[in-house]
């Protein structure tokens, strides 16, 4: 996938956190980067991979794509549109 | 089905109630239908009798040869049977199996036991309506690797309830010979042509749990992938549930003369909870062809809602759902239909219409669940 970790504006760990929890705090956080900022969710969830994507196409932001943090677990990236 | 409580039962996807012609039929089967068909005596042709009647049944409502149709456990049994079958039957031809990415499990499953002993399982992507396209299933074919023993292709998602062009998709793989898992779809929507082997489950249209149907085409090349038996079918191994198995076509039966006047009511009242679902719930993903689908099922999942507790407040209520989910599934892991399509997989409820559901029920369950909605969101502060 793509996505490099300098243009991450914010990262939010939701390890360990079940969903929808990840995808909550997505939407609670994603207005805390400027428009056209990248935040990129830290979730070790098995819905996350689904479920991030997902929620970009419902509320117009753009699913960027996958990375992996330090630590392996997956680094979900969005883009703020609005 | 209604609830004591008011509500209804609205999971008729995982199983539909008894059919009320089924249920007279198993209780006279249970008093005729005991003895051994294989034996020779009076009661054993009784059985026998009784056995060729139900085959001969379910062919005719399926409009298949009733040398074609094999009685098995359950439907799961039948997809196992069915596919690794027709994987052995074909085994001089290849080893690989590509099938659709929103079978159901059983053929996943299936594909991951064909794997385990040397051949090859490969997922074939679909679009955002949960749809293979003929053209991406005869591009697997010819992008393959190795030579492609069988395609899975469902009939219909178990799910979503996209119908799946089938009979194209066999034009367009060739040679290649199609298992059909038809388990979700079977009675209620006619049999596609296109398959080489199929596979039914007799609970999911009225008959009874524990009966599964599987279909073999004249001419198929298939293998006993199992330990055989020798008994009636050799498609098949164990003592025969005689009374199940004609009750099971007696249900079959009843839904195919039935669906003429059953599947546009419940195609309508799917489209009512559609458009209210859409209308009335914010940030909804309303899943499937809304069209091109089986006529009883719809699923939609709610933005920032937790599926189990979603399935928790409308049983509580009296409504009985299903949730694809990854909190209310036994794996912990989302739907993987879900998740081949894009869908948003928490929040996840799958509505399915038993025969006898009425407008009634219908409007009371979107009467309620904005609510359930709206209060699970109030929780987490959405």
């Amino acid at each position: 996938m793509t996505g490099s970790h300098d243009e991450i504006a914010l990262e939010i760990d939701c390890r360990g956190q079940r969903c929808p929890m990840p995808v909550i705090e997505l939407a609670r956080r994603l207005d805390d980067v400027p428009v056209g900022g990248v935040l990129a969710v830290a979730s070790d969830d098995a819905a996350a991979g689904a479920d991030v994507p997902a929620w970009c196409r419902m509320r117009g932001q753009e699913f960027v794509g996958q990375d992996v943090a330090d630590d392996g677990v997956p680094l979900f990236l969005v883009r703020r549109l609005a | 089905m209604t609830n004591a409580s008011g509500g209804a039962y609205l999971d008729a996807a995982s199983s539909e109630p008894l059919h009320p012609a089924a249920r007279e039929v198993l209780l006279s089967a249970l008093e005729a239908g005991y003895a051994d068909p294989r034996r020779l005596h009076r009661p054993a042709r009784t059985a026998r009798l009784l056995l060729d009647n139900a085959r001969e049944a379910t062919a005719d409502a399926l409009g298949v040869r009733p040398d074609e149709v094999t009685f098995t456990r359950s439907g799961t049994d039948a997809v196992h049977r069915g596919l690794l079958g027709l994987l052995t039957g074909r085994a001089r031809t290849g080893s690989l199996l590509l099938h659709s990415a929103v079978e159901h499990s059983a053929v996943i499953h299936a594909g991951e036991w064909h794997a385990g002993r040397g051949g090859q399982a490969v997922s074939v992507p679909v679009d955002a309506l949960g749809r293979l396209s003929p053209d991406a299933a005869s591009a697997a074919v010819v992008s393959s690797p190795s030579p492609v023993a069988a395609m899975a292709v469902q009939a219909a998602n178990h799910e979503v309830g996209t119908i799946q062009p089938v009979t194209a998709i066999a034009s367009s793989v060739g040679e290649v010979p199609l298992f059909v898992d038809a388990c979700a779809s079977m009675g209620r929507v006619p049999l596609p042509d296109g398959w080489a082997v199929a596979a039914g489950s007799a609970h999911k249209w009225g008959g009874p749990a524990g009966i599964g149907v599987l279909l073999v085409r004249k001419g198929t090349r298939w293998r006993n992938p199992f330990p055989g038996d020798d008994r009636i079918d050799e498609r098949t191994t164990g003592f025969e549930d005689v009374p199940g198995a004609l009750a099971a076509a007696a249900a079959l039966q009843a839904m195919v003369a039935e669906r003429t006047t059953l599947n546009p009511r419940q195609h309508a009242l799917i489209d009512r909870i559609r458009t209210a679902v859409a209308r009335d719930i914010p940030d909804v993903d309303v899943v499937g062809d809304p069209d091109d689908r089986l006529p009883h099922l719809l699923t939609f999942s709610c933005l920032y809602v937790d599926g189990e507790a979603l399935v928790h407040e409308l049983d509580r209520l009296g409504f009985a759902v299903a949730s694809g989910s990854a909190c209310t599934a036994s794996t912990l892991t989302p739907s993987h239909v879900l998740a081949a399509m894009g869908a948003l997989t928490h929040g996840n409820v799958r509505v399915a219409l038993s025969r006898d559901a009425t407008a009634e029920q219908v409007s009371a369950f979107l009467g309620a669940l904005p609510d359930v909605v709206a209060r699970i969101r109030g929780t987490v502060g959405r």
